[in-house]
């Protein structure tokens, strides 16, 4: 059970969370995540990366975008409620050393995953570039956090109305083409996004990690629901990952297993959803 | 044979209990054996496709004193060096006739904690009931005494009359001791070691108990209120429970002896690590695991569809790739959930199935078509990356391998098309490596088990193991065994310090 200590609310429908979890805290390292329930009996499992911790207060922060019936349940939660299952960290630290620059990419709610990647990637001394993006102006996260560790920060937005009007991969292209061209490229986002800044950055042969958001049951290992294939093999996201060289990932298969259960979720999530939304007087 | 209800069981039982038990006292091994088999009942086929309801009903009070009348109370009792566990078998066995339950319930627990569980998953065919006098007698193990439906019988009389007692706790002794793993091996260490008056922790990754009896073992066969009442018992004996905790990972293993004031650990965390076929098309949608699909279907409660948020896949034609029990309950749970065709395809033949008999009995009547000396070769999938289809081999029986079976041998140019838009693979697990990844000074095999010593102990001191960790995927009952032996020498060791 981890009690919820403090809420905001981010954008239109992403949230930001931080929970009490003393053995959480202590032990998670950049790039893990937990595993929560809103429901111990007929909830689903889901993963959310660990955005922030602090040791001191014993505390973890998520950072979450309603997509469906569980992330939406998890917004109703309160300051003062307890969630009643978390479970953490889980999945293998990102490596961080010295490798020179870096260039992060995050998109939409992968800014948040990002942003701890970022942080420790910084505190090793690296040269950090980076870029941030958004479908529109309202569904920017984080800007801040990301200026203030930053040596470089390039903001845009699908539309335009924020910052400059691009997808991620073209400043990420600049970036490769520059003189001294970047030692590491993380990025983090919707898959798409995933596979077209791994591709943008193939040519130049700039190592590229990114960070899979497969569907998960358990997170140890033990379904392999997970699954994905790099470099032709089988790996499960949760531990063997869930970073892996984005250049060997096959995206096409990891995008059509995440939609393995679309037609029933959505089918079946939504008139429950809409009901509820109706029942709680709606989302904020 | 054709269906008979529980009604006309037991009704054919009291005729044949009115006729013997006025001379169970003198019955002649000659007059045991005249006695018939007594059927298990069960839920009709038809019905049970749809539910997840018990199929095996258990023996009336009736069957099982004439059932029990069939034991030849052999003075050599082969029967019980069949158990891995040696309960007085023949014993507990006489109670039942002479209608003392209690007696036969304190006959078993005095060796085997989790009965009810055991009389109704444990493989006797290969066990207890293999050996014993009366299948000799008619040259089929099918015709022993049926032990487990006994045992069973007797465990579940004394939970339904509420006798279940709890096992007294010595005064405490300030010593704790953590166990990893709440499947059967973890709660018998942790009843064991707790009545030894040790502060006992239970440290369990799931949001629930039990391990693979809950998450994998369906509800159809293994009630889960049987297992929430093994560990109630446990929490009334004070054992602590700590859920969503994975050790590896929330709290490294050495933490525990190290930071945490722990004076013994013991490791049960199963095998829970799904091996694949490494074949074409194995990450298509619609291929899972046999862990996964159950997972979803028992522990996340996917099965009860619009209570459940975890979403299960629809499927009309499902191939599950195996032929040991966790194929069975597969291709069981997919029949529950509305497949129309439910294939199991099988390298080799029917005899050389690792499964229960009784489950492949029961596939059977629901309607399960079993391929034999038959393979997946590669999978197919559409335009949206789903299955479609599979390709098959033929195989047929050659030279046996080290296991003594007879090796499946490839047919050439045999490949055929199985359509199908599911396909779960359930040809056995490896042992889950996180703890061995995180604990590098914990030694295991080329297979990753855990390596132990004649008292459970591992590589490191303080540190025992016991159950599929150990012995790769096997069964409840040896998990069981192995719990005791860990947990009597974590009672020697804590006995002897200050
Ligand atoms: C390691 C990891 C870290 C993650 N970190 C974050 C995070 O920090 N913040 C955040 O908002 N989300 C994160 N996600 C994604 C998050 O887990 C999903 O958004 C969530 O499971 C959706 O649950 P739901 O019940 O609300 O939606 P559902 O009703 O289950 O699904 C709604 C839609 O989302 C899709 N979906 C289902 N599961 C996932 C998934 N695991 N990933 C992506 N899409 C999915 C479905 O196909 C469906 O179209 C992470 C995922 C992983 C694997
Ligand atoms: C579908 C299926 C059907 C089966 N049918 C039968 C049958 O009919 N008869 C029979 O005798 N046997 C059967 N078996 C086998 C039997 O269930 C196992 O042999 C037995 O459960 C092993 O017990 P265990 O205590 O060693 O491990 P498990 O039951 O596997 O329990 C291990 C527990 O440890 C937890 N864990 C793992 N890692 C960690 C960690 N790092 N930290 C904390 N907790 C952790 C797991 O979540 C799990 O709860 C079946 C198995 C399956 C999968
Ligand atoms: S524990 Fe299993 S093997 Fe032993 S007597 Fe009972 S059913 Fe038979
Ligand atoms: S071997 Fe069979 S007949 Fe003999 S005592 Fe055991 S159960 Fe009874
Ligand atoms: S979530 Fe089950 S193996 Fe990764």
């Amino acid at each position: 059970m981890a009690k919820v200590l403090f809420k905001k609310q981010l954008s239109k429908d992403v949230f930001l969370m931080r929970l009490e979890a003393p053995l959480i805290a202590e032990e998670r390292k950049a790039g893990q995540f937990i595993i929560l329930q809103t429901n111990e009996d007929v909830g689903e499992r889901i993963p959310l990366t660990i955005a922030d911790a602090d040791k001191k207060d014993g505390s973890i922060t998520i950072i979450f975008q309603v997509v469906g019936k569980t992330t939406f349940d998890l917004s109703l939660f309160n300051e003062g409620d307890n969630i009643p299952t978390l479970v953490g960290p889980l999945g293998k630290p990102t490596h961080i050393e010295k490798f020179g620059t870096v260039v992060g990419v995050g998109g939409g709610i992968g800014v948040a995953p990002l942003h701890p990647i970022a942080q420790a990637l910084k505190e090793a001394g690296n040269h950090l570039i980076l870029i941030i993006g958004a479908r529109t102006k309202e569904l920017l996260i984080l800007e801040d956090e990301m200026k203030e560790i930053a040596d470089e920060l390039i903001v845009c937005t699908d539309d335009g109305s924020y910052g400059r009007k691009a997808l991620v991969t073209e400043p990420l292209k600049e970036v490769c083409e520059r003189n001294f061209k970047p030692d590491l490229a993380i990025a983090i986002g919707p898959p798409i996004m995933m596979k077209f800044c791994a591709e943008t950055t193939r040519p130049y042969g700039v190592q590229t990690l990114v960070s899979l958001n497969t569907i998960m049951v358990d997170g140890t290992g033990m379904c392999g629901g997970c699954r994905v294939n790099v470099d032709g093999k089988a790996k499960f996201v949760c531990v063997d990952g869930p970073e892996f060289d984005g250049h060997k990932v096959d995206f096409d298969n990891m995008m059509a297993r995440l939609n393995s259960y679309k037609d029933m979720e959505t089918i079946a999530h939504k008139c429950r959803l809409e009901e509820e939304i109706k029942r709680k007087g709606g989302l904020k | 044979m054709s269906f008979r209800t529980k009604e006309e069981l037991s009704k054919e039982a009291k005729v044949l209990l009115d006729k013997f038990l006025p001379i169970k006292d003198n019955l002649k091994p000659k007059d045991r054996i005249t006695i018939p088999l007594q059927e298990m009942p069960s839920q009709d086929p038809v019905v049970r496709r749809g539910n997840l309801d018990e199929v095996a009903l258990g023996y009336t009070e009736e069957q099982a004193r004439v059932e029990a009348m069939r034991c030849l109370q052999c003075k050599n009792k082969p029967c019980v060096a069949g158990c891995p566990v040696a309960i007085d078998i023949p014993l507990f066995i006489q109670h039942i006739v002479d209608g003392d339950y209690q007696s036969a319930v304190n006959v078993i627990k005095k060796t085997n904690l989790l009965p009810s569980i055991c009389g109704r998953v444990c493989p006797q065919e290969v066990q207890c009931q293999l050996p014993c006098t009366l299948g000799k007698v008619f040259k089929d193990v099918d015709k022993s005494v049926s032990i487990g439906r006994l045992e069973r019988f007797v465990a579940d009389w004394e939970r339904n009359t509420g006798k279940v007692s709890i096992p007294e706790v010595k005064p405490g002794t300030g010593k704790k001791v953590a166990i990893v793993g709440s499947g059967p091996a973890g709660l018998v260490v942790a009843a064991d070691v707790r009545r030894e008056g040790h502060e006992v922790t239970i440290f369990e990754a799931f949001h629930k108990l039990g391990g693979v009896t809950r998450y994998g073992i369906p509800e159809f066969r293994l009630p889960n209120y049987v297992i929430d009442q093994e560990i109630d018992t446990l929490k009334k004996m004070g054992v602590k429970i700590e859920k969503n905790y994975v050790i590896g990972r929330t709290r490294q293993l050495l933490d525990l002896i190290n930071k945490d004031g722990f004076s013994a650990i013991f490791v049960g965390t199963g095998a829970g690590l799904p091996m694949f076929m490494g074949i074409e098309g194995e990450s298509l949608v619609g291929v899972f695991s046999a862990n996964e699909y159950l997972t979803r279907a028992n522990l996340m409660r996917a099965f009860e569809r619009g209570v459940a948020d975890t979403p299960i896949y629809k499927s009309k034609k499902v191939a599950v790739l195996g032929g040991g029990n966790v194929a069975m309950d597969s291709a069981r749970m997919a029949v529950r959930l509305g497949a129309e065709k439910v294939y199991v395809v099988y390298r080799r033949t029917e005899v050389e199935m690792p499964a229960r008999k009784e489950e492949v009995a029961h596939a059977k009547e629901e309607g399960i078509e079993f391929h034999f000396l038959q393979n997946a070769k590669r999978i197919f999938g559409d335009e949206k990356g789903k299955v479609n289809a599979m390709e098959c081999l033929r195989y047929e029986l050659g030279e046996p391998d080290d296991s003594g079976r007879r090796r499946p041998v490839v047919i050439p140019n045999s490949e055929f098309i199985m359509e199908v838009d599911t396909v779960i693979v359930a040809i056995g697990n490896n042992s889950n490596p996180l703890i061995s990844q995180t604990t590098p000074e914990l030694k295991v095999n080329k297979w990753g088990n855990i390596i132990v010593d004649e008292n459970q102990k591992t590589s490191i001191d303080r540190i025992y193991a016991g159950g599929d960790i150990v012995l790769g995927a096997a069964t409840v009952i040896l998990a069981m065994g192995e719990g005791r032996k860990a947990a009597a020498s974590i009672n020697e060791l804590l006995k002897n310090e200050k």
